[in-house]
């Protein structure tokens, strides 16, 4: 975690939030110095000037000045509807991601960051961006409510389990910065933290080229499916999974539910849960076989599955099968197919920087 | 009633003149059963009063480890694992077992029946039942501490405290739940006896605003602590009975308990407040020697902070995933919740303005709260202010807002209190000296520890962490080095203080030349407080009416002197 950085008092502005939330930061501090100094000036000239001089004075009564109460109540709330409605402004600007995002998955888990980027390389605790290309992280927990922070680029979101959350940033500066934890998550919280490092583009691609690459989720997902003896069963006794990825379940008991990515998840490890009608209790649970990372491939599998591949699952589904997300703005149809493990990504992409065409 | 005269038992022949009523509340009765059964408010207040500096002791004794601590930026001294358990239980000791009974029930217990002319507050069996829920409340945290602790945070979300802390979590918060429940009998007792009790001639319009206050914070008790109750029973019912309502692994909702805690704590926060705004508001006139300016409009505020504090809860989860247009509200409600209370700064301000102002340790705090309380608002418009809020939410900064509004306000707040009514508590003086220095310690120290938090949060440095960075170690030991003086600020009033109350000069009725009906009463007051029913002829902070002998308050036979009327007695 240490960074060597020295003392200081202000942090270092590192992305295209960081001056906008100065600027407002610094306004809030004018008017909260001026109406303190006002008041201790007020306060301390008042207690001067009408000290008490004599124990037996009585000063006379003074006629209420109903004018003066209203005028600073309208003129307080007109500095405070300036300060809410810039504040506003700039919160609805953090919360609309750019268009061409580089999109990065971040799982918290206690007591460490699990980082992926698109092409499968994997970081723990540490991320590592291109200078001046957005970039967007889809977070979830894997336990508890934890918060992915970075002073530094002034934003800051929790990662909740059960969701997914999203925020958006440019970096504006190369260097090392601080990654923080900043929702009490357990004992280790304090340790859960780790760097961003942001590197010119030629470096960063340099870097990505050089970061040994699994699979793709999806890759990986779809060779647990097969080696846990998913095929075996769905598509022919159970009930099929292709398209049913966002689609109404009707259940055992009548109830209709979303097959959302918790409920995939909880039939994977709670089978007995949500029973589907019309089929018999038979799944076994794979809690305690498949740890959280691989039941989040398995689900990402599941969700790539659409209804155009068919019923037809007794076929080894390949590893190259289309990602159904867009990928550093790349619309999935267009994407090159993932390639077989070990291999440098070979998605022709811009180059970083350049919104595709 | 024990002021009826002895008779001689036989028709004709003359009662014996015999005096056997006692002095004061003090001296009658010293058995330990008489106090621990006893039904007078004033009593009931003082029960509290040690109750609440015992906890505030065993919570500052927590920070104080913390601190220790954060003077380096590894874990050396504690582990994490008691860090976490540390600040914990300081969270929850002063918050539940501190502050939210604070002023009320010493200060209100005390006060409310003397200020509005009544003899005891309308449920006196609930007043003492109240005490005694919050001492079962007390001792079953203390249990669930000297078993081990719990790690959760004050704040115990979800799902780490309903399905993954190891802690003694279940025996806190039922501790939390009987406090809770004490604060709510306390708050209706206060809510009834304002409204049925008044005497003779006190319109809402001459209520002091101290009542106000306990008024409106009683409200709040009474809405809000049943939420908070369930809140903590349910996650009770999913750490034992495994019913997954806040757990995402089997469907529940993690948010759900950010909504329901908070709905209850941010109104909580309000509770911790408005009490010291009522104090503040009872100081200023006296020392200034000048009625409240804009009576209606300090009455008013107490109101409008009561019922706009309900509707801004969101504004401790606008990173939480609550969705947009939620942020917008909350942030905007929480900028209008800012106006009121700035309302009663000018105000305050206002009063001293062509007054006769004098500076004695009440006032020292008053003036202290002032300068604290609105350092500590401001700093609460950076976190209503959305955009800012995403970079200093859950840092150093928020710990540094709440610390300035309820150290630097609140207990400032009750210190202040504290000074100004112990002549009429314990009817003698206390050193002026040693409070003037001890206010001065505390002050000082206050600053020291708390400003450089706000730098360390807007530098980024997380809540919570029992290690952090090296650079911010320089800031972390300008905090805990002012921790220390602040530790000695709070121990002198703890000596001075309990010194006076046996051994300090004999005070008069009324030390300060004070308004107010408890002011017109012997110190310490008697039992039943007043002889006879009073009547109230004056508005409240008539200080310009003042005689030069002292105030004139109501016309009371038994402390005026001369007076012309003699009330009827009206039966109670």
């Amino acid at each position: 975690m240490p960074l060597g950085k020295g003392f200081r008092l202000l942090p270092e502005s590192a992305s295209n939030f960081a001056p906008q939330v100065d600027v407002l930061f610094w306004f809030l501090t004018a008017v909260s110095v001026f109406m303190t100094l006002l008041l201790c000036v007020l306060v301390g000239f008042f207690a001067i000037r009408y000290r008490r001089r004599n124990e037996d004075e009585v000063p006379p009564a003074l006629p209420p000045r109903k004018w003066l109460e209203i005028s600073c109540g309208l003129g307080l709330l007109g500095v405070f509807m300036v300060i809410f409605v810039w504040g506003a402004g700039l919160y609805v600007r953090m919360k609309q991601p750019a268009r061409y995002a580089l999109e990065i998955d971040v799982i918290g888990k206690q007591w460490m960051w699990k980082i992926q980027h698109p092409g499968g390389q994997r970081e723990i605790n540490e991320l590592h961006l291109p200078l001046g290309v957005p970039v967007k992280l889809s977070m979830t927990s894997q336990d508890v409510i934890h918060s992915f922070g970075l002073p530094e680029f002034r934003i800051k979101q929790d990662v909740v389990p059960g969701s997914y959350s999203t925020q958006w940033f440019t970096p504006t500066k190369a260097g090392e910065f601080h990654l923080f934890c900043q929702e009490y998550c357990g004992m280790n919280h304090s340790a859960m933290g780790g760097k961003v490092v942001v590197m010119e583009p030629k470096a960063f691609e340099a870097w990505l080229a050089g970061v040994p690459v699994d699979d793709s989720p999806e890759a990986r997902g779809a060779k647990l499916f097969v080696s846990y003896g998913c095929l075996h069963c769905h598509g022919q006794v159970a009930p099929t999974l292709a398209g049913l990825y966002g689609r109404s379940v009707r259940l055992s008991d009548g109830t209709v539910v979303t097959a959302d990515e918790s409920y995939l998840r909880e039939s994977i490890l709670n089978p007995a849960a949500k029973l589907v009608a019309g089929y018999p209790p038979a799944m076994p649970s794979y809690r305690g076989q498949l740890s959280e990372e691989q039941v989040t491939a398995l689900v990402a599998y599941i969700r790539s599955m659409g209804a155009s591949r068919g019923d037809d699952l007794r076929a080894l589904p390949d590893a190259d099968a289309p990602v159904t997300r867009p990928v550093n703005g790349i619309a999935p149809q267009d994407a090159a197919p993932i390639p077989p493990t070990g291999q440098p990504p070979q998605v022709t992409r811009p180059p970083f920087g350049e919104k595709p065409q | 009633m024990s002021t009826e005269l002895p008779t001689s038992g036989v028709p004709y022949l003359p009662a014996p003149v015999v005096a056997v009523v006692p002095e004061n509340y003090v001296l009658e009765g010293a058995r330990i059963r008489s106090w621990l059964l006893t039904r007078d408010h004033k009593r009931i207040a003082l029960l509290y009063l040690a109750s609440i500096t015992f906890f505030f002791f065993i919570g500052g004794a927590a920070a104080t480890l913390m601190r220790l601590e954060l003077l380096t930026p590894n874990r050396e001294l504690l582990s994490a694992d008691v860090y976490n358990r540390l600040f914990t239980i300081h969270g929850v000791i002063m918050i539940w077992l501190f502050l939210v009974p604070s002023i009320p029930t010493t200060l209100g217990n005390f006060l409310v029946p003397l200020m509005i002319g009544a003899r005891d507050l309308a449920m006196p069996r609930l007043n003492l039942a109240s005490w005694y829920l919050f001492m079962a409340g007390g001792l079953l945290t203390l249990i669930a501490l000297l078993a081990g602790g719990v790690d959760t945070g004050w704040t115990f979300y979800t799902p780490y405290s309903s399905a993954f802390s190891q802690t003694n979590v279940v025996l806190t918060i039922t501790g939390i739940f009987l406090a809770g429940l004490s604060s709510i009998f306390t708050g209706l007792n206060f809510i009834v006896t304002i409204h049925t009790m008044r005497c003779p001639g006190m319109t809402w319009g001459r209520l002091p605003l101290f009542c106000w206050s306990i008024y409106a914070t009683s409200v709040i008790l009474v809405l809000a602590t049943p939420v908070l109750a369930m809140a903590l029973c349910l996650i009770g019912i999913e750490r034992i009975f495994h019913v997954p309502i806040f757990d995402p692994a089997h469907g529940g909702d993690p948010l759900l308990f950010q909504h329901l805690f908070w709905f209850y704590s941010h109104p909580a926060v309000y509770i911790m407040i408005l009490p010291g705004f009522g104090v503040i508001s009872e100081l200023i006139p006296c020392f200034a020697r000048k009625r409240i300016f804009g009576y209606w409009f300090v009455a008013g505020s107490s109101v409008s902070i009561a019922f706009i504090g309900f509707l801004v809860w969101g504004h401790h989860m606008f990173v939480s995933g609550m969705s947009i247009y939620g942020g917008i509200v909350f942030s905007f409600l929480s900028f209008l919740v800012a106006i009121p209370s700035a309302i009663k700064v000018l105000n305050w301000t206002a009063t001293l303005y062509k007054g006769s102002v004098s500076l004695k340790t009440p006032m020292l705090y008053a003036m202290a709260f002032m300068g604290l309380f609105v350092i500590g608002g401001l700093t609460g418009l950076y976190l209503a202010c959305l955009a800012v809020d995403v970079h200093l939410t859950d840092t150093y900064f928020v710990v540094a807002h709440f610390h300035y509004i309820m150290v630097g306000g609140m207990v400032t707040a009750f210190l202040g209190g504290i000074h100004f009514w112990f002549p009429k508590i314990f009817g003698r003086l206390y050193p002026e000296w040693a409070g003037r220095i001890a206010a001065g310690f505390i002050f000082f120290g206050f600053n020291l520890t708390f400003f450089p938090q706000y730098v360390l949060g807007y530098l980024g440095m997380p809540r919570r962490y029992a290690g952090y960075p090296e650079e911010f170690q320089v800031l972390n030991v300008m905090s805990t080095a002012g921790a220390s003086i602040l530790a000695v600020g709070y121990l002198l009033p703890l000596v001075y203080l309990t010194w006076s109350a046996k051994y300090g000069k004999p005070a008069g009725a009324n030390p300060w030349k004070a308004m107010g009906m408890e002011w017109t009463v012997s110190s310490p007051p008697p039992r039943e407080n007043f002889h006879q029913v009073p009547v109230v002829t004056q508005e409240a902070y008539a200080y310009h009416e003042m005689t030069p002998q002292g105030g004139s308050g109501p016309i009371l036979p038994m402390s005026r002197p001369g007076a012309r009327i003699e009330p009827e007695w009206s039966g109670q």
